[in-house]
């Protein structure tokens, strides 16, 4: 196995475009070393992306909104005194993810590229609205988070690609988010289901929304009609009855041991409610 | 044969150097070309803990992490936690409380309760049960271990 640490993502992305065999991208590695010692995926090149400068910053930007490094951990984010003010849903997908030690590694773009349905912290980047910088021979161009995942354990990204930034857009006035997950235990365990919702309000109308749902499909679902349902309303009763019913239609589940097919489709809605009342909530001006 | 990777990193205080392949984890590095034993290697997939060590300040699992990303680091380990013959007041109060019956987990706990406590000086027992929620141990049922970390915090604010 060849290990490089480049100092550049053009680097990066060209050590990985002349590579031969499997190539994967080192940042956190709390899901690449897993499946290099389980034998599962073996690379021929790793490429170690966290000595390139940036790729440990939080900074916001001129227009409010962040952006992050993509070897940020989650524990940087959860310690970090604005961004979860801005995002509270966003940071609390990522800090469900593992234990404090996993945190202490584990990164969103890491995340998004492992390419699991159940991530928890795509369905949250989803709703937020969070694009990334993809680096290849072609130079470096904007994808919106919901076009990488191409299915469970692939993404878009083809040959010489490489995710080189993170942006989240500015959060605005009167705007909250939040995601929840079901798992079969209380902590540390892989989303049965999970729901991220964004919305923004303007007295007590919605104005604006996002309703993302994992582990209920192929890849995380960006459920338009779940949006519309909430848009307009003001999270009444008919309005939470067409938010289920949007979800519930968006779900093509995976039938397992963990959650059968009907179960995961009701709760993804019963997930879309409360994280719809809790978004709702920020958005008011709840903590 | 791949080329060995020579990094220069800083282990419990002391510069060390080590000659390491591309697959050898910071765990396997620590255990077999420097001799510290004490982390252990329990489930090699980062979900027992019992391989915890400090990178920087920031508490990981040495298994999931690979010796050439170590250049430059700064790595502290279960066995700089004694200084010379005295104990680290977390050392003591485990013996004191039984806090451990195999040991398996202990070091790894240590380090991560130490690692804890630099943080957060007076932490609650449902922030010290989180913190440590990723450090499995199948012997004691916890709550030896959770009281150790909880009455070494309150001696430790005493002290200073």
């Amino acid at each position: 196995m060849q290990f490089h640490s480049p100092s550049t993502f053009d680097e990066a992305a060209k050590l990985a475009a002349e590579a031969e065999g499997i190539t994967r991208f080192l940042a956190g590695g709390t899901d690449v070393l897993v499946q290099l010692r389980a034998d599962a995926v073996t690379p021929d090149t790793l490429i170690d992306v966290k000595h390139i400068p940036g790729t440990h910053d939080i900074t916001r930007r001129a227009d409010g909104g962040w952006d992050l490094g993509v070897a940020v951990t989650g524990a940087e984010m959860s310690e970090h005194p604005e961004l979860g003010q801005d995002w509270p849903g966003l940071v609390e997908g990522m800090d469900l993810i593992g234990s404090t030690q996993v945190q202490g590694r584990a990164t969103l773009v890491g995340n998004l590229c492992n390419g699991s349905p159940a991530a928890d912290s795509v369905p949250g980047m989803v709703t937020a609205g969070v694009t990334v910088s993809v680096t290849g021979p072609e130079g470096t161009r904007q994808i919106a988070v919901e076009d990488i995942p191409a299915g469970p354990g692939r993404t878009t990204l083809t040959k010489g690609e490489v995710i080189s930034g993170l942006h989240i857009p500015a959060r605005g006035d009167n705007a909250g988010d939040a995601y929840l997950r079901f798992i079969p235990r209380t902590e540390m365990d892989i989303a049965v289901v999970g729901c991220a919702v964004s919305l923004r309000r303007d007295g007590d109308v919605i104005t604006e929304a996002r309703v993302c749902l994992g582990a209920v499909a192929p890849t995380v679902v960006l459920v338009d009609d779940a949006a519309k349902a909430l848009i307009g309303s003001t999270l009444d009763d008919a309005a939470l009855e067409a938010l289920t019913a949007a979800a519930e239609a968006a779900c093509n589940p995976i039938d397992d041991k963990r959650g059968t097919i009907a179960f995961r489709t009701e709760v993804a809605g019963v997930l879309a409610r409360r994280a719809a009342k809790i978004a709702y909530d920020r958005a008011g001006g709840a903590k | 044969m791949s080329k060995k990777f020579h990094i220069s990193a800083t282990v419990n205080g002391d510069a060390v150097e080590f000659l390491c392949d591309s697959r050898e984890t910071l765990l396997d590095v620590l255990r077999d070309r420097l001799g510290l034993t004490g982390s252990k290697e329990g489930c090699g997939t980062g979900d027992c803990g019992a391989c915890s060590v400090s990178v920087d300040g920031r508490l990981v699992c040495s298994c999931l992490m690979l010796g050439a990303e170590a250049e430059g680091k700064t790595i502290e380990t279960v066995e700089g936690m004694a200084t010379d013959e005295t104990l680290h007041p977390l050392q003591k109060r485990f013996i004191e409380y039984a806090a451990l019956q195999c040991g398996i987990c202990t070091p790894g706990i240590l380090v991560a309760a130490k690692n804890l406590l630099e943080k957060n000086p007076d932490p609650t027992e449902e922030e010290v049960r989180y913190w440590l929620a990723g450090n499995l141990c199948r012997c004691t049922g916890y709550d030896k271990i959770i009281r150790a970390v909880m009455d070494t915090a309150a001696e430790l604010r005493e002290a200073s």
